[in-house]
């Protein structure tokens, strides 16, 4: 681990607890209490209102592939896995969130946009898991 | 603004097109901007305002010999020179300041003292997007298409069809990069960039510039060329992180950005003459002609398969063979208005015959900002 070499995020104050769940094998979302409606990226209020009324829950980690592209000139630390997909996937609570797509073959035949997907962790390193997903088996 | 109050009074770029070892970013932006002053008959000096982006307007205007009393560094990508027209428009028609000079260079392939802004890993983008190992423009602004495809089951050949059209533009354009026509064989068969695109359907990186001069239309008339009066503006962002656009068949920036600029010039989508949109990939016009309204959802690769937007089709697009086939420095939204100017001159060496009406609609980003611009050369 300690020889990852692919870009790690940096958590800041208002998405620190979205890496801490990651690390615990949670996927947390923020819903607005005036809405109703689940939204990401984090942050400390409403994107549908500005009201700061807002909580933290853990969504079901249930997906659908949204689009992707299949990349075949790699990003730094991606030389052996390339080519890669790099996905957008949409959660069962409404929100969408890029992603790669792990246990599944690299192809567009093997990838077919609405398969249902679930979420796993990476653990990249001792403080960051990063969310992925693969096909679902339940 | 009220229509027909501005007028673009000079327009070039850069001496050279593609590949400009021999000058640096800065270099340029100058290199352009003393062209469009030639071009207008003005000498720095009868310049009192500035707009650019990527280099700061503070060095333009130092470097250039320019005392400005209005300045506009406005940098949301590609589109942001469509957006200094807007403000340099409004500014002129509110008395800020009298005559503006836009411009733009990029040492795109030759990287001479280029300023590359890093992402940072605490960013939104650092945090959620880049993790995933995406690559530039090429791995984030084609991710929409494959949604559009099957949304509307479009099938990869017509998309393919945008570069072979745009390719017949560019054979008439003796600067453009790419002259040699192509078939959808060519593009479908050509490296794979990331799939579902190849390298021909993403544009060219090159070096070069381009520059504008605007002054207000009661003066636009003592200048050596036609003016291109402004009849109408717009402009929008919506977010830096394409996993967070609100569609992936439409992009809402565009709609609302084109929808200010048509409402603000009184023009209907049927008298426009020449249309631009910014190409950076293949499916950009694709959702330029569909948000803009010249084509029903889902139909325009239909409608450029059916060669309405070719040479000899009743809406000429991107005649100077886009940034697929033209040039694309980076920030191709220069070029785009560019040709405008030219159609609108009639200067323009694939002319559109009788052009008097132009739309030239911006991208800034991957989605990520717009700008609209709505050109005529008839006098009020």
């Amino acid at each position: 681990m300690t020889d990852y070499k692919k870009p790690l995020p940096q958590p800041t104050p208002e998405t620190q607890h979205f890496w801490d769940g990651c690390r615990e094998g949670k996927l947390l979302l923020q819903r607005c209490r005036d809405t109703g409606k689940a939204y990401f990226p984090p942050r400390p209020f409403s994107p549908f209102t500005g009201s700061r009324d807002v909580e933290v829950f853990q969504a079901s980690g249930k997906a659908k592939l949204f689009s992707y592209v299949i990349n075949h000139r790699p990003a730094r630390g991606f030389e052996d896995d390339a080519p890669y997909a790099i996905a957008v996937v949409e959660l069962d609570e409404g929100v969408r969130m890029m992603a790669n797509i792990v246990d599944c073959p690299q192809t567009p035949e093997a990838l077919q946009l609405d398969m249902p997907l679930e979420v796993v962790f990476e653990k990249v390193s001792d403080t960051i898991s990063l969310p992925k997903f693969r096909p679902a088996r339940s | 603004m009220k229509p027909h109050s501005v007028a673009i009074v000079g327009a070039a770029e850069t001496t050279e097109l593609g590949k400009i070892p021999n000058m640096s970013n800065l270099q340029l932006h100058a290199d352009a901007a003393l062209n469009a002053l030639a071009d207008a008959g003005l000498k720095p000096s009868d310049i009192d305002g500035v707009a650019c982006c990527r280099e700061e307007p503070t060095e333009i205007a130092y470097y250039l010999g320019i005392t400005p009393k209005w300045v506009d560094g406005t940098a949301v990508g590609g589109t942001s020179f469509l957006i200094h027209v807007r403000h340099a428009a409004a500014a002129i028609a509110s008395g800020l300041c009298s005559t503006v000079l836009i411009t733009h260079g990029e040492s795109g392939r030759s990287n001479v003292a280029k300023a590359r802004p890093p992402v940072h890993p605490g960013s939104l983008n650092g945090q959620f997007e880049m993790p995933y190992g995406v690559m530039g423009p090429p791995t984030m602004f084609t991710i929409p298409l494959l949604r559009y495809m099957k949304t509307y089951n479009v099938p990869i050949e017509k998309i393919a069809m945008v570069p072979v059209v745009q390719r017949e533009w560019a054979a008439m354009n003796p600067r453009a990069m790419f002259r040699d026509p192509i078939t959808v064989d060519d593009v479908l068969n050509s490296r794979m960039i990331a799939w579902p695109f190849r390298i021909l359907m993403c544009c060219l990186v090159t070096d070069g510039g381009g520059a504008l001069i605007l002054t207000s239309a009661d003066r636009a008339k003592d200048f050596p060329k036609k003016p291109v009066y402004i009849l109408g503006t717009g402009e929008s962002v919506e977010t830096r992180l394409i996993s967070q656009l609100e569609s992936y068949t439409s992009s809402r920036a565009f709609r609302v950005s084109s929808a200010k600029a048509f409402e603000e010039s009184g023009i209907k989508l049927s008298e426009v003459d020449h249309l631009m949109i910014y190409d950076a990939f293949a499916h950009l016009p694709i959702w330029g002609l569909e948000d803009l309204g010249f084509c029903g959802r889902g139909e325009a690769p239909d409608f450029i398969a059916e060669r309405n937007t070719a040479p000899g089709g009743k809406l000429p697009l991107n005649t100077n063979g886009g940034g697929l086939s033209y040039t694309h420095t980076g920030m191709y939204g220069m070029f785009a208005l560019q040709e405008s100017v030219r159609q609108m001159r009639g200067e323009a060496p694939a002319q559109v015959k009788d052009a008097q009406i132009g739309v030239c609609q911006g991208v800034g980003g991957m989605f990520a900002a717009a700008g609209t611009i709505v050109f005529t050369n008839q006098d009020p």
